[in-house]
C-alpha cells in the first residue's frame, strides 16, 4: 500500500503554510497527525500532489486554560490527556479522548485533525457541539471563527475553504458535571454510537444541558431539545425518558457494518442514559 | 519525484537516507536501513506490528511518511537489548511464553518498553489498556501482560538494588 508520489513541504510558520495551500490549490493537503489522511491516500482514494506537514508550526501549538481555553490545532490527543490544567478545568475532554483509538495513534493523531476532517465518526465534533466551541481559521486573506455549531455541512464536507487552516479551538470552560460515553465494537473502533453531555444542577434540579451525539448522523448532532428536556427536572428515569425521545428525534444514522438503524438508534438511547445519569452524579 | 535526504538517530546511531516523499517510515526503516525487526502487519495502523519509538513516544511506523521523521530521534526492537544480552522485557516474553508465532512480538516490546518508562508499576488493567493497540492472534493476551508485569516487577526491584 503505497501512496501516489507527492512533494512533501514541512512549512515553519503559519504564513509559509498559508501560501503554499495557496500557490498549490486543489492539490495540496495539510498532514497534521496522518492517521485519517495517510489510509486514504494508500489507498488512493485522494489526488494530493503537494503535501503540508504542519507539524513545526509553532502556532499551531499549546494549551492555554483560564476561563477561555484554548487548544492549538496541532495538539496530539495524548498531549490532551496528559495535560493536568485541562484534565481539571474540562474534564470531558480527557475522558472522550481516552476513548479514541489506542496510545499509538494518540501519540500522532491531533484535535484539530479529528474536528477539521468532517469525518462524522470522529469523537471531537460531537464533543465541540456540547461546549459550543469556536473554531479558529487562518486563510490568505485573515483569519475567522466558526461555531462548532455551524461549521459541519455534511459528511467531509465543512465550512473551512481549501486554502484555510484550522489554527485554534476555544470555549468557555464549562462548569458542572460531564460525561463522555460510547459504545464500540472493540478499542480503536469508532462509536456505534457515542453522547457528551454538561450539564450544571442547583438544588437537585438541573439548570442548564449541553447534549451532542456522535456517529448518528452525516454531522455530528447538537440536540437542543434533548438538553431541554432535561433542564428544570430532578434528572429522573421520566426526564431520561424524555431527553432520549428528543435526542432521537434529531439523529439519522444509516445501516452500515456497526448495525442497522433500529439497532444504533437503540444504542443512541442506552449510551445517552447513561451519559445524564453519570454527568448528573458528578455535579 | 525528487528524492529527499533524511538525517535521523536510529537506534543511538546517526544515520542518512535518501527517500521518497511517499516512502512510509516502516520500508524505509526495513529496506533501506536494514531494520527488519519491525513489522508490516495489517499496514492500517491497527495491529502494531510495526511500532516503534519516536522521540520517546510509541507509534505506528506504517502510518507515517519517513519524511515525518526527518531529525527524529527511533528505537527500534533492534535498540531494545543492552549490551549485556536480552532486555528484561525480552527474557520475560520469552519466560512467560508471551509469544506463539512471535510476529506480533517485536511491537509488543517495543510498545511495553515505552508504556514501562510511562508507568513502571503498572495494574494489570494499566497494562491491557496501554497495549490496546497491539494485537496479537495466538496467545490471547494472557501471557503477554503476565510477561509485561513480571518485568515491571524485575524492572522495579532492580532499580530498587541500584
Amino acid at each position: 500500500m503505497i501512496p501516489a508520489a507527492f512533494e512533501y513541504h514541512r512549512p515553519q510558520g503559519l504564513p509559509e503554510a498559508l501560501h503554499l495551500l495557496t500557490e498549490h490549490g486543489d492539490g495540496a493537503r495539510a498532514l497534521a497527525g496522518g492517521h485519517s489522511l495517510i489510509p486514504v491516500m494508500k489507498l488512493r482514494m485522494s489526488a494530493i500532489s503537494h503535501l503540508v506537514d504542519l507539524q513545526d508550526i509553532a502556532d499551531l501549538r499549546g494549551i492555554t486554560v483560564g476561563s477561555t481555553i484554548r487548544i492549538g490545532a496541532m495538539t496530539t490527543q495524548a498531549e490532551l490527556i496528559n495535560h493536568a490544567g485541562l484534565a481539571t478545568a474540562a474534564p470531558i475532554l480527557r475522558e472522550a479522548a481516552l476513548q479514541i483509538a489506542d496510545p499509538q495513534v494518540r501519540n500522532l493523531g491531533t484535535v484539530g485533525g479529528n474536528v477539521a476532517n468532517g469525518d462524522p465518526a470522529n469523537d471531537m465534533p460531537g464533543l465541540m457541539q456540547c461546549l459550543d466551541a469556536t473554531f479558529t481559521l487562518a486563510g490568505p486573506k485573515g483569519s475567522r471563527e466558526v461555531r462548532a455549531r455551524d461549521f459541519y455541512e455534511s459528511a467531509y464536507v465543512t465550512a473551512r475553504a481549501e486554502d484555510e487552516l484550522l489554527v485554534a479551538i476555544s470555549f468557555a470552560a464549562p462548569a458542572g458535571g460531564y460525561a463522555y460515553e460510547k459504545q464500540k465494537r472493540k478499542i480503536g473502533d469508532y462509536a456505534t454510537a457515542a453522547a457528551a453531555v454538561q450539564l450544571q444542577a442547583s438544588g437537585g434540579r438541573v439548570t442548564q444541558a449541553s447534549i451532542a451525539m456522535t456517529n448518528l448522523s452525516d454531522t455530528p448532532v447538537y440536540s437542543a431539545a434533548a438538553g431541554a428536556a432535561l433542564v428544570r427536572t430532578a434528572c429522573d428515569q421520566s426526564a431520561i425518558k424524555a431527553a432520549v425521545a428528543a435526542m432521537l428525534g434529531d439523529i439519522n444514522p444509516v445501516a452500515d457494518n456497526r448495525g442497522p438503524v433500529d439497532f444504533k438508534r437503540h444504542v443512541a438511547g442506552i449510551i445517552l442514559g447513561r451519559a445524564i445519569t453519570r454527568a448528573f452524579s458528578r455535579t | 519525484m525528487k528524492k529527499l535526504h533524511l538525517e535521523m538517530t536510529v537506534n543511538g546511531k546517526p544515520v542518512d537516507v535518501l527517500a521518497e516523499p511517499r516512502a512510509l517510515l516502516i520500508h524505509v526503516l526495513r529496506e533501506d536501513l536494514g531494520l527488519t525487526g519491525p513489522h508490516i502487519g495489517c499496514e492500517t495502523s491497527h495491529c502494531g506490528a510495526c511500532t516503534i519509538d519516536l522521540n520517546g513516544k510509541s507509534v505506528k511506523s506504517c502510518t507515517m511518511f519517513a519524511a515525518q521523521a526527518n531529525g527524529a530521534t527511533i528505537t527500534t526492537i533492534e535498540g531494545i537489548a543492552g549490551p549485556d544480552g536480552m532486555h528484561v522485557l525480552q527474557s520475560s516474553f520469552r519466560e512467560h511464553h508471551g509469544l506463539q508465532c512471535g510476529y506480533c512480538t517485536p511491537g509488543m516490546i517495543t510498545r511495553a518498553y515505552r508504556l514501562l518508562q510511562e508507568n513502571p508499576n503498572p495494574t494489570e488493567e494499566e497494562v491491557r489498556f496501554g497495549m490496546a493497540g497491539n494485537l496479537c492472534r495466538c496467545t490471547g493476551y494472557q501471557n503477554i501482560v503476565k510477561a509485561i508485569l513480571h518485568a515491571a516487577n524485575e524492572m522495579q526491584s532492580k532499580e530498587a538494588a541500584e
